[in-house]
């Protein structure tokens, strides 16, 4: 009973970060079932697993569980659990604010999928929500969604961004409030930069999506005519909403992933951090640029040429900072004395990965192509390289980095080994064949299809693919579990790194440090470990 | 960490990070000017599209005295946290409370203005574009001027009963921050609403 109430009542760093972790991972296995059953169905043609209905409820979760309740928290929890350590401060700037972030969003996720208890019965999906993770109107007019599954929407991202919102708030204020002396803004660990532009786009993107949520709910429980045709209401309104929300948040979830990659690389690579200003100006360039790049989404609806020129330029303007850091990584890595352990070769899949994302991105944001290929499964292969392939692998390179400092112990690395190459595996199989039936026409979120359309071997091959992705997670759950438990001593700096949250025990008492830390030069930990040869000499 | 003791010197007095109090409240008020934004962007796009009646120009009448006081109650708030700090408790109390009854007078301004609108005109959130957008927007204003009353108040009744002491005025100029927020938020909402839409 202590120890329940000790978690609950908790408003320790540490262990938000760790609910918010644990947390996501419980979604993480609930979407993942979600994507097998639309496997399952999409494996055959005309196949009939699932119902129409089913199958739009199923998208519709597997989406907006994956962007706000698995993403979302997960990087939260790290960004919770390792910046303040990393910055030598003793928690975050306001504790108990962070513990409401955590449960109003985790509140949100539960809300969400209560929904499938309420009408139709449990093998209808019950009333989950229906309309799309984007739930363009009118389909989310009264008049078109009946019952309340999009209120169970509209209500969890409510929450899940009010959680957010006040979550960065307190991000933002730990990294440029709670710094140790010395630990200057040109000093800070990548993690942390990137953390502080995480911070900055959450304020500026979730807080739209809010007002457009609240904008629903006005249209819904009032009669207010936001999106409302026939009240002179435009729907074209809802959609600049939010992909003023959904684009920016494709980089609030990817830039701390950066930040995993920019620890992980220079510790495996043996080599300080290539370009670090330029890496840290790149990572400020994109969050700004992504502000001005949201209706290459709505390419298909119709904008006049010159909207259409414009957020062509500013999309393909992305690349140019994506470019600098891919070759700030591989400088890094240039010469270096490499050691492909688990996080490094997840980050290395990464690197690969996210090219071929960014490639697609750069095919996409070229309105005559979109206009061809937008909703088709050349989208769905698209984004889901940028979320798995990139964003995902970089997630697990996390776990397997941070693993010891949060344990103490090590995680294994034969089946960290086998992780990464079956889950490599699958991830092709599924989602490198999906990009071919979008070229060929299929459109995203049909339940099922004629045979004979050249469509089908690929289906098979991405469905199989899922099933090779499952295995690499289930080893990776039963590796997290057993090394919890029985893995190896790892002690407090297994990896020989420099920045500061290896400076102190693992796992790291409540107070974090017993003496604040004094900082001189961006690699801390170096310094205190070669004394004769610090890096602030040549800083 | 015993090979930083020689930095501590170094570094000792000269080190200065942000307030976590003033980052906080500033990331609030950037992340609430985003919701605003969205719903002054609807505002101005919605102006003149209703399909039927009333306009803006046949019912609004412009709230002078209400705007006068919200924007007054600026200038004692920062004179209140100004005396504050220089621990004049007295000036600070005098000051605090007027804040709160002029912040108080334009609630209930915005509060008779409804009043009028919905019974004597029978304009409802319901009615047309205009309704929906306008109460909208000026709501979310008000509510944002509600939960500034309802701080106001803490540090009044905290005040009064004589335990705000020189040492709060940062968490004082917090507060102040989020006021003078919602005061020139209104300015914007006031330009919109009663300016460019009518």
């Amino acid at each position: 009973m202590q120890v329940v109430y000790e978690w609950l009542g908790t408003a320790d760093h540490k262990k938000i970060g760790l609910m918010y972790i644990v947390y996501a991972l419980l979604f993480l296995v609930i979407m993942g079932i979600e994507a097998i059953l639309m496997r399952i169905q999409l494996a055959h043609p005309n196949s009939t697993f699932l119902s129409p209905q089913v199958f739009n409820r199923l998208f519709t979760m597997h989406g907006t569980t994956g962007v706000f309740f698995v993403a979302m928290p997960i990087l939260f929890g790290f960004a919770n659990y390792v910046v303040p350590l990393m910055i030598g401060a003793r928690d975050m700037a306001f504790p108990r604010l962070n513990a409401f972030s955590f449960w109003v969003t985790a509140f949100g996720g539960f809300l969400l999928y209560a929904s499938f208890f309420t009408a139709g019965g449990f093998s209808q999906a019950g009333g989950a929500p229906d309309v799309g993770w984007f739930a363009y109107a009118p389909l989310t007019s009264p008049a078109f969604s009946p019952g309340h599954s999009t209120d169970y929407w509209t209500l969890s991202l409510l929450l899940a961004g009010v959680g957010s919102i006040a979550g960065a708030a307190n991000i933002i204020a730990t990294v440029l409030g709670m710094r140790c002396p010395g630990m200057t803004l040109g000093r800070m660990p990548l993690m942390a930069w990137m953390s502080l532009v995480m911070g900055g786009l959450i304020l500026v993107t979730i807080s739209p999506l809010t007002a457009a949520q609240l904008m629903l709910m006005v249209d819904r429980y009032m009669g207010g005519h936001f999106f409302d045709t026939a009240a002179g209401g435009s729907v074209v309104m809802w959609m600049h909403f939010f992909w003023i929300f959904g684009h920016p948040e494709v980089y609030v979830l990817i830039i701390p992933c950066f930040g995993f990659v920019s620890e992980i690389v220079p510790v495996f690579a043996r080599k300080a951090m290539f370009g670090y200003p330029a890496m840290v100006a790149a990572s400020v360039g994109i969050g700004f640029v992504s502000l001005g790049v949201w209706a290459h989404h709505m390419y298909t609806v119709g904008l006049p040429s010159y909207g259409n020129a414009f957020f062509v330029l500013t999309t393909m303007l992305v690349a140019v900072p994506t470019g600098i850091k891919i070759f700030n990584w591989l400088a890094t890595m240039w010469g270096g004395k490499i050691r492909f352990a688990t996080p490094m070769l997840f980050c290395t899949g990464f690197l690969f990965q996210f090219l071929v994302a960014g490639l697609t991105g750069i095919m996409l944001a070229t309105a005559p192509f979109d206009w061809q290929l937008g909703n088709s499964y050349f989208v769905v292969a698209h984004f889901h390289y940028v979320i798995v392939g990139g964003i995902l692998f970089t997630i697990f390179a996390a776990f397997y980095y941070w693993f010891p400092k949060v344990s103490g112990r090590m995680m294994n690395e034969t089946l960290g080994k086998w992780h990464f190459w079956i889950f490599l595996i699958g991830f092709h199989l599924t989602f490198d064949p999906m990009h071919i039936p979008g070229l060929l026409g299929m459109p995203r979120r049909v339940y099922t299809y004629e045979a004979g359309r050249g469509w089908d071997t690929a289906n098979m091959i991405s469905s199989v693919g899922a099933i090779f992705q499952v295995v690499g997670i289930l080893i990776f759950v039963y590796n997290l579990l057993s090394s919890f438990f029985v893995g190896p001593e790892s002690g407090n700096d297994p990896w020989d790194a420099w920045t500061l949250e290896w400076a102190t025990t693992s796992p790291p008492p409540e107070y974090n440090f017993a003496t604040i830390p004094e900082v001189k030069s961006r690699r801390p930990l170096w310094d205190i470990k070669h004394p004769e040869d610090p890096d602030w000499k040549y800083e | 960490m015993s090979a930083t003791h020689s930095a501590i010197a170094a570094n000792e007095g000269t080190w200065q990070i942000p307030s976590r109090g003033r980052v906080g409240m500033i990331s609030l008020i950037i992340a609430e000017s985003a919701i605003f934004a969205i719903f002054i962007a609807a505002y101005i796009f919605y102006i003149g599209k209703s399909l039927n009646g009333p306009t803006p120009g046949q019912i609004l009448s412009v709230p002078v005295i209400a705007t006068i006081c919200l924007l007054s109650s600026s200038f004692t708030m920062h004179w209140a946290v100004g005396a504050l700090r220089k621990g004049k408790i007295a000036s600070f109390n005098v000051f605090w409370l007027i804040t709160l009854v002029l912040g108080a007078i334009f609630l209930g301004g915005t509060a008779r203005e409804w009043h009028h609108l919905i019974y004597e005109e029978g304009f409802t959130i319901q009615t047309n574009l205009f309704g929906t957008t306008y109460y909208s927007l000026v709501g979310l204003h008000a509510s944002h001027v509600a939960v500034g009353l309802i701080g106001l108040l803490t540090v009044a009744v905290a005040s009064l009963m004589g335990k705000v002491k020189s040492e709060h005025s940062e968490r004082c100029e917090v507060l102040a921050l989020y006021w003078h927020f919602v005061d020139s938020i209104w300015v914007v909402v006031f330009t919109v609403v009663y300016g460019l839409g009518r």
